[in-house]
């Protein structure tokens, strides 16, 4: 086999099969961010509540993803729980439940940000004006705050994107995994691996760079 | 928990911690100046190497290291680049890391007001003293925290270093895993590790914020 090894990507089905290994990825980022979203919610309002018990426990919480490499806490539960509460988790269930801990903190964070970076006057004028406590919200708390919260979010979700290819490190089949695989089948053509890695490198910025381009026009367009 | 596995196995740790440390420390150092060097070509606006900056920064956003490595490692020498684990390392986080800190530099710089290079000019500052006095502290105020982040942010990406068979902290861990099966006491020293390393920098990080922010201007001020 001589030429590019390129042509190694369009061989039989072989670049549907990298596809397919970077779905692995895509849905465990979404599954991931689905929950993040539900749980950072709930770990916000954690947040802001008055209870100091619940802000230790947040503050704690959130330290701990800021500190843990990704990796450590995949590990951990991964390799550890099994020890620890004997629990065998497999690579995926492992991963959401890791990159979710860690997301909902982070989105936590975000959605209290965006919350509290709302004016104390904005509530007060639109009660001035007469609107119902209901209103208030409708009509300008909640815009405002999904207006700061939104570039940002989409920011965390490509992070989360990008981070679910360290699920390769757990033994998931992902994209790395299947270049590995096709790279494995062609030995016989030097530069598959420099072509396959380079596809998997090109496929992770579309995934990702549209969602970067889209939070830095909402950030410009709703300063 | 094994407290004699843990005490015999401290100095296998200390020497993963240090190659975590000293590549963690490269990759930062080389991020800091790649990402002053994009900061400045986009902000003096010098034609052609402003584009390639800013194509840059998006491929580097927007992949995760991991796939960056297998291209530098496993891709590379296919066509002739051999580079060593350590140089891919390097190499790696700076390309990372540098996209990073080019956008935590621009956003320093777009932070300070056009208005004060304008009054700087107005009463008599040259060029040189207008950016020394007045748009370098400002734009570093803003930047510093972004900047902090970056490190911590890198230093934890290291832990995927292990995939170039290097001795960091996750391979050291990995390795006594695999051959002792004491997995709690390994990955409760993987933690501590890393705790160890990034509470300090977290701490630095505080000190310098609090020193810098002398230099805000307006709302930038602490309430």
């Amino acid at each position: 086999m001589q030429g590019l090894g390129i042509h190694v990507l369009f061989e039989g089905i072989n670049f549907q099969r990298l596809l397919g290994g970077l779905w692995v990825t895509l849905r465990l980022a979404l599954i991931t961010i689905g929950l993040s979203c539900v749980f950072g919610l709930l770990f916000a309002l954690l947040m802001l509540s008055r209870k100091p018990a619940a802000k230790v426990f947040c503050r704690v919480w959130l330290e701990i993803v800021r500190f843990m490499p990704q990796l450590v806490l995949l590990y951990i539960v991964y390799f550890g729980f099994a020890r620890i509460f004997g629990w065998d988790l497999d690579g995926e269930t492992s991963a959401v439940l890791v990159f979710t801990f860690w997301g909902a903190a982070e989105m936590g964070d975000l959605i209290r940000g965006a919350l509290t970076s709302i004016p104390r006057h904005q509530a007060e004028s639109a009660a001035a004006l007469g609107l119902r406590k209901s209103q208030v919200y409708r009509y300008v708390l909640i815009p405002q705050t999904l207006r700061r919260l939104t570039p940002q979010a989409i920011n965390l979700s490509t992070r989360i994107i990008k981070t679910t290819a360290l699920v390769k490190m757990i033994n998931v089949a992902e994209v790395l995994k299947v270049g590995q695989q096709i790279i494995g089948q062609f030995y016989r053509q030097p530069d598959a691996a420099f072509w396959v890695y380079f596809v998997i490198f090109l496929l992770y910025f579309l995934v990702c760079w549209p969602f970067s381009v889209l939070s830095g026009y909402l950030e410009k367009r709703w300063a | 928990m094994d407290w004699s596995f843990i005490g015999a196995h401290v100095p296998d740790y200390l020497e993963g911690a240090w190659v975590t440390l000293r590549f963690g420390l490269y990759g930062v150092l080389c991020s800091l100046a790649v990402g002053v060097l994009c900061c400045l070509v986009r902000y003096f606006r010098i034609p052609v190497l402003r584009q390639v900056a800013a194509g840059y920064v998006e491929l580097a956003r927007n992949t995760p290291l991991l796939v960056q490595l297998f291209f530098l490692y496993a891709g590379l020498p296919r066509v002739g680049i051999r580079l060593s684990a350590e140089a891919c390392a390097v190499i790696g986080l700076t390309f990372l890391g540098g996209g990073y800190m080019a956008e935590a530099f621009r956003s320093g710089l777009d932070a300070v007001d056009r208005s004060q290079a304008e009054a700087g000019a107005c009463i008599g500052l040259t060029p040189a003293q207008n950016i020394r006095y007045v748009i370098f502290p400002q734009a570093l105020a803003t930047a510093v925290p972004a900047v902090f982040a970056n490190v911590i942010f890198l230093i934890k990406e290291t832990s995927v270093f292990s995939v170039l068979a290097m001795m960091d902290l996750m391979n050291v861990a990995d390795t006594l895993r695999t051959g002792g099966g004491r997995t709690v006491e390994v990955l409760f020293m993987l933690a501590a590790a890393y705790l160890l390393i990034l509470l300090p920098v977290s701490v630095a990080a505080t000190l310098v914020e609090r020193r810098l922010r002398y230099a805000g201007f307006g709302d930038s001020r602490p309430v």
